[in-house]
């Protein structure tokens, strides 16, 4: 048995309603063996200190989803967080634990401002607080009990998550490979926790993103060969606004997700199918910016940024003698960036303001770079580490997996 | 201390100044760079968007042209860092998949080995506190820069995933930044948006939502009271400098920040003036930083 301090962030509506500050930071002190869960402290707070500590749980196995929360910061299952490791990581991101430097942890400047909270410095060293907060990007219902439904579900239905198969039925059930099931295992692995859906960055900049989860299950049905919808769920997804390519890239999903989902991949497999394999040149430019950018490597080697800029606005002889509204308007923005480049002469030579002046890699670099684009074209392998294994099972992945048979692209059809 | 060194590609194109202050610093430090000017782009995750095995292709043969050297190799670029680890963690899995890329690098003589303790790819962020040391560090800094407010940026490329990035081995790698400015002498800003995307990846796709995050982080840091970001990430520094006026019409409030490279800052530490660091070619004005810096001399 150990002791812990959680501080928790409350929000209790009603107070709010009588006048009272509703938000506050609020401490407990629980005493439970390291090896148990965040969700278990909590729960020893509310049946111990504050019955209307409010906080969703059902399965306790991180199975059921119903526990999301940030815990240090991180978004995560309160019933898959060992409490010790949580106190620890608490002393490290602060600096207690005597090899970091002192920065607060999330949200510490806050605290100062509460109700009823005890200010900063007033815990002990050796018992660093584990900081509690609700998920982000949800609204607060009461204390760590967020709106899902106006968030993560409303996205989720956004995606069409069920199956749309075309033509008359199959006379008994639909044949499926497996090999096209395994493709999809990934994202069914999905528990509805809603913790992408907390640490999303691009959702924090642009609330209307369809979001990680929500995209993720997008490919659990753009990769069911019995769906007869593929294009069109694509076509849908690359030309919202708030889409496949208003993902910024960040990992923070894959870091969080309790299931290794890794939504983001699942993201960039929708942009590869898009893209590549159906050529859609969606409205946002993003299958013109992945073009320009392969098409600058296969030519010169290295980044060409002013090409790469012209290339994703308007792209070829058609886009420039043809553009788009949104092309002019895209390039005109980026006038003024160039000429302050200009200016201070961070752009003041001819292979940064004149796309396509510049230098290819030296000596015979470049022709080996076009072989590698010639063959990797050809073969277009997918390596699924969430399939195959990571290392330390290379052995067991390398019999399972001759290059030849290496899961490839699946199919659109 | 001598190494292989990839530079990236926006450290040579609309980010010179960082190419530049890399030089003198690692001079003045005692590194020894070796420059792979036949190496190519990582891809920045977009060539591997569009085709993994050639993003995994591409990476593998800057990572043989660097074992050619038999140095361990550097980069300056966070986003670099996190594209090539990406990649070597595909390749390091599966011997088959390994065998079939190298196939494609036989042509030029090159082959990606996975050693017995695995190749190493480090920036020079990761590479000052674990290899060089903060302590030979701190020995070196001839201009402790106090008083200066550094609010730290890191890029999400060298924080996440934690799983492929050797946190397992090196758990504080989310702290480095922090313990850099220390040992400079700086003051640490704490501000939100210290470990958040700088939104770059989207400025051509959805540029409100990609300034919106850079127009927010900068304006946090600057609430905190700070004088400057620092960020080991060029592309980062596309956003949070070159663009800081756009983001600033975004945000609807003023900006102005200036936004150092990690190798400036510890240059600035070293003795070397501002103008040697190519610091007035940035965008968002770095005269508060130059100011601060004269009155320390």
């Amino acid at each position: 048995m150990a002791s812990y301090t959680l501080k928790v962030r409350r929000y209790q509506p009603e107070a709010e309603e009588d006048g009272r500050r509703g938000a506050y930071w609020e401490t407990f002190d629980v005493e439970l063996d390291p090896t148990l869960s965040v969700l278990d402290g909590l729960l020893q707070a509310r049946d111990g200190s504050d019955g209307t500590l409010s906080v969703r749980c059902s399965c306790r196995a991180a199975i059921c989803g119903s526990c999301g929360m940030k815990i240090n910061g991180q978004s995560t299952l309160a019933c898959k967080t060992r409490i010790g490791e949580a106190a620890a990581e608490a002393a490290r991101i602060s600096g207690a634990d005597a090899s970091g430097p002192l920065i607060s942890p999330p949200a510490e400047k806050e605290l100062a401002d509460g109700d009823g909270a005890p200010g900063p410095g007033t815990e002990s060293a050796g018992n660093e607080p584990i900081v509690i907060e609700p998920m982000g990007n949800q609204p607060v219902i009461k204390d760590l009990v967020t709106d899902m439904e106006s968030t993560h579900w409303k996205k989720f239905r956004r995606v069409t998550p069920w199956l749309l198969p075309s033509g008359p039925p199959p006379e008994r059930e639909h044949i499926v490979p497996p090999e096209s099931m395994v493709d999809v295992t990934q994202s069914v692995a999905c528990i509805q926790c809603g913790a992408c859906v907390s640490a999303c960055l691009s959702m924090e900049a642009d609330p209307e993103f369809i979001g990680p989860a929500a995209l993720a299950k997008a490919y659990r049905f753009v990769g069911d060969p019995r769906d007869g919808q593929t294009t069109e769920r694509l076509y849908d997804l690359a030309n919202d606004p708030h889409g496949i390519y208003d993902c910024t890239h960040c990992f923070a999903c894959v870091d969080v997700c309790p299931k290794g989902v890794a939504p983001m991949n699942q993201i960039m497999r929708l942009r590869r199918l898009a893209g590549h394999d159906h050529d859609i040149h969606d409205v946002n430019n993003g299958r013109n910016h992945e073009l320009g950018f392969v098409k600058i490597i296969e030519r010169k080697g290295t980044l060409d940024e002013s090409l790469l800029l012209q290339e994703s606005y308007a792209p070829g002889v058609k886009g420039k003698l043809l553009p788009r509204a949104a092309s002019i308007k895209g390039l005109l923005q980026s006038i003024p960036t160039a000429i302050r480049g200009i200016r201070t002469g961070k752009m003041r030579s001819l292979p940064k303001l004149i796309p396509g002046v510049h230098p290819k890699l030296p000596g015979d670099a470049q022709d080996h770079v076009k072989a590698i684009y010639d063959r990797a074209e050809e073969s277009r392998i997918q390596l699924n580490l969430y399939v195959i294994g990571e290392g330390g099972e290379e052995d067991q992945a390398a019999e399972a997996v001759e290059p030849e048979s290496v899961s490839e692209e699946p199919s659109a059809t | 201390m001598k190494l292989a060194y990839w530079p990236g590609c926006v450290s040579r194109g609309f980010t010179t100044e960082l190419h530049g202050s890399m030089a003198l610093t690692a001079e003045a430090l005692g590194i020894e760079l070796v420059t792979l000017d036949r190496a190519n782009c990582c891809g920045a995750g977009v060539i591997a968007e569009h085709n993994q095995e050639l993003a995994d292709t591409l990476n593998a043969r800057t990572f043989a042209l660097a074992q050619q050297t038999g140095l361990s190799m550097m980069n300056i670029c966070s986003t670099c860092q996190g594209a090539q680890s990406e990649c070597q963690e595909r390749l390091d899995a599966d011997a088959a998949y390994r065998a079939h890329i190298n196939e494609s690098l036989s042509g030029e003589g090159l082959e990606y080995r996975k050693d017995a303790d695995g190749f190493t790819n480090k920036n020079f962020l990761w590479l000052l506190v674990e290899d060089y040391g903060l302590d030979e560090l701190a020995g070196k800094v001839k201009r402790p820069l106090s008083g200066l407010r550094v609010g730290p940026f890191y890029g999400c490329y060298v924080l996440r995933p934690k799983t492929r990035l050797g946190y397992d081995e090196h758990p504080d790698r989310d702290l480095y930044l922090e313990r850099v400015i220390e040992v400079l002498g700086g003051e640490i800003v704490d501000y939100d948006g210290a470990r958040r995307c700088c939104g770059f990846p989207v400025i051509t796709m959805n540029r409100e939502t990609s300034l919106r995050q850079t127009g927010t982080h900068v304006g946090d840091a600057l609430d905190a009271g700070a004088d400057c970001l620092v960020t080991p990430c060029p592309l980062c520094h596309l956003n949070l400098d070159m663009q800081q006026p756009e983001a600033a019409k975004v945000v609807g409030r003023d900006l102005g920040l200036a936004v150092l490279h990690l190798p400036q800052l510890v240059g600035l530490a070293l003795g070397f003036e501002p103008g040697q660091l190519g610091m007035p070619k940035h965008i968002a004005s770095t005269v508060a930083v130059e100011d601060r810096i004269a009155a320390l001399a």
